[in-house]
């Protein structure tokens, strides 16, 4: 039962920061209909940037955080404006080409300033262990839950209260009546490109604060895409459910897999680092049977 | 299709290179290609030798979407068994390498149907993400079935002989790859003559409007993948055998992202433009090596950064020539030709 307990939390943790990458990713795609495959290298630069800030300039870690917080803002409208822009009604290839292109440019950058060796990250989270019930959790895992429930319950308030969020979804849904009824459909991208970009800095934040400053930050983004597939890709409380959906599934299959050992030994077939793939394999039999997942709009066009 | 040009004849309308200028340039490229090898040094030999190889496999995936528009980010698990389709036939059961590459491609082809299948529901977006879950999928497959595969470690491949010559060079392998893109270059160019070929390419421009003017979607989506998966098969069985070990580090993701690249930089449903596209990103890492090597006495801190400029330079090229020139080099030549083609009368 103990064990239960504690996958359930590792699980939840991993669930929260995933859902936190979601929601950006799903806030670009709702927005814009673009599909960010650079969200992962967001979260590589805001966890390269408070770690450069923080633990090699020494600014205290409030300031760092608020800073690497404007510098993702920036670079959201930044990459808006000078990629994707052009790129307004140009064919999907084209699209998830250039995030792609923009994903191998910023690793790069981030690399060619602190290297690939991974580094600890500077620990201003307190990660002493807590007991409960049993399970042994650190703390920054509990806050990392905490952090991402506040920012999920933050971009739910935004898009049905503020102004920019409502614009956001009468874009999402129609960006010729968007346009029509006064929206400029060019500031809500930017909004939406810079709130995402903000969500992965956080995000990165937490993850490198767990795992170490490394080019593994990064490789979140393509875990990403059976969360936001499951949830549905244009829905925030999917990115949510999702993310904690796969981070349970993961969590008990790295707990519970080698159950499966026996079974798939035969075939010669080890099953080590099962729980890298399972999420994959829902991903591909949510495709085949409901393609919009589970809270998405049912909008994909029957082939 | 070329400005400027008017055929009279149906049996003109069907050559493949009516121009005199293009029987010009192909004579030219003949020539080069037999040439090349007796100049080379070895260094431009394992160049020529890459471009070659990653030309079957760039034609391959344009096949699948230059032509008929289905995204496949499963590139590089593709290659992945034909490598070790090929790889394990001649290591395990003994069978000559040019009975080995065959089947593997055959397997690999069968396997890309399979992983196509998906195509029938999905398209666009959803189409690309199902084919990096494939690959995701393939490649654990890969690394996890130790009792077929050896796992992550490297698989040894004996040495290919032909006539008693084995070919451990990469003089001797160039005549091997330069004979399969040959064969590659003319079954594509040609299938896109063919009611196939057109079946395709209708798919590709409006799926609905083909199955309305008989075009079967379910047969002629999964043939794409199908064939798009034998010359990608293709290409990694002769890296098996070139290289004479296969490594999974060589098929991840990153694989099939260098492909798309290369289709989309070479040009779109273009096959020449699968060959330029395959030269230029194939030379642009080493051409950047090489630069920052010569400029090392001057800059020292360079050569710790030349993976970085590499990988800068690979995003950086793809975002440029999107934004520029979405249809690539392949197009950018064309408007050159058509430039002298109309002197002085261009516009």
């Amino acid at each position: 039962m103990d064990k239960f307990l504690q996958l359930t939390l590792t699980g939840f943790t991993t669930g929260a920061v995933l859902a936190l990458v979601a929601l950006g990713f799903v806030l670009i795609y709702k927005a814009s209909g673009v599909i960010n495959f650079a969200q992962g290298e967001f979260l590589l630069v805001g966890a390269y940037v408070t770690f450069g800030l923080v633990a090699e300039i020494g600014v205290p870690w409030t300031v760092g955080v608020a800073l690497t917080m404007l510098f993702a803002v920036i670079l959201g409208v930044l990459v808006e404006r000078l990629v994707l822009r052009s790129l307004i009604g140009e064919p999907i290839l084209s699209v998830i080409m250039i995030t792609i292109g923009l994903s191998s440019l910023l690793r790069a950058i981030v690399h060619a300033i602190w290297g690939t060796a991974g580094r600890p990250f500077p620990p201003f989270i307190p990660s002493q262990t807590i007991n409960i019930l049993g399970a042994v959790v650190p703390a920054d895992r509990l806050i990392a839950i905490g952090l991402a429930l506040i920012l999920l319950a933050v971009f739910s308030l935004f898009f049905h209260y503020s102004r920019d969020g409502i614009a956001m979804r009468a874009t999402a849904d129609d960006q010729q009546v968007a346009l029509s009824m006064g929206i400029s459909v060019k500031r809500v991208f930017a909004v939406a490109w810079s709130i995402s970009a903000l969500a992965a800095a956080i995000a990165g934040v937490l993850v490198a604060n767990i795992v170490g400053v490394s080019a593994a930050v990064g490789g979140i983004g393509l875990r990403v895409f059976p969360v936001v597939i499951l949830g549905g890709l244009n829905s925030i409380p999917g990115a949510i459910i999702g993310g904690i959906i796969i981070g349970l599934l993961e969590a008990y299959t790295a707990g519970y897999g080698y159950h499966l050992g026996p079974l798939l030994a035969p075939i010669g077939l080890d099953a080590g680092g099962l729980s890298t793939v399972i999420p994959f394999i829902i991903l591909v039999i949510i495709l085949m049977i409901r393609p919009y997942g589970l809270f998405g709009q049912e909008i994909i066009e029957r082939v | 299709m070329q400005s400027g040009v008017f055929h009279t004849t149906y049996n003109q309308d069907m050559v493949l290179r009516p121009m005199p200028a293009q029987k010009i340039r192909l004579a030219l490229v003949i020539i080069f290609v037999l040439v090349f090898p007796f100049v080379a040094s070895p260094y431009q030999l394992t160049l020529i030798n890459q471009i070659g190889i990653a030309s079957i496999g760039a034609i391959g995936l344009n096949i699948l979407t230059g032509f008929t528009g289905q995204i496949s980010l499963g590139q590089g698990a593709f290659m992945a068994v034909g490598a070790y389709g090929s790889g394990l036939l001649a290591a395990r059961l003994g069978l000559p390498w040019w009975l080995a590459i065959p089947v593997a491609c055959t397997i690999t082809a069968l396997v890309g149907a399979v992983f196509g299948m998906p195509s029938l529901r999905l398209k666009g977006l959803y189409l690309a993400i199902a084919t990096l879950a494939a690959q995701q999928i393939i490649l654990w497959l890969i690394t996890h079935w130790k009792g077929l595969t050896g796992g992550v470690e490297a698989l040894n491949v004996p040495l290919a002989t032909l006539f008693g010559y084995s070919l451990n060079t990469d003089f001797r392998f160039y005549w091997i790859i330069l004979l399969c893109l040959v064969g590659t270059v003319l079954v594509a160019v040609n299938l896109f003559r063919s009611k196939i070929g057109r079946a395709f390419v209708a798919i590709r421009d409006q799926d609905i409007a083909a199955e309305v003017m008989g075009v079967n979607l379910f047969y002629y989506k999964l043939l794409a993948f199908a064939t798009s998966s034998f010359f990608v098969g293709l290409s990694g069985a002769l890296i098996a055998h070139w290289r004479l070990i296969v490594n999974y580090e060589r098929f991840t993701i990153e694989t099939s992202i260098f492909y798309l690249a290369v289709i989309i930089i070479g040009g779109l449903g273009s096959v020449s433009g699968s060959i330029y596209g395959a030269a230029f990103m194939t030379l642009l890492p080493a051409m950047l090596n090489n630069i920052g090597r010569s400029l090392e006495d001057l800059i020292p801190y360079i050569a710790n950064i030349i993976p970085f400029l590499q990988q800068a330079a690979f995003g950086l090229v793809i975002i440029l020539f999107l934004i520029f020139e979405p249809e690539g080099i392949a197009k950018l030549w064309r408007d050159v030709k058509d430039y002298f083609r109309l002197w002085p009368f261009s516009y």
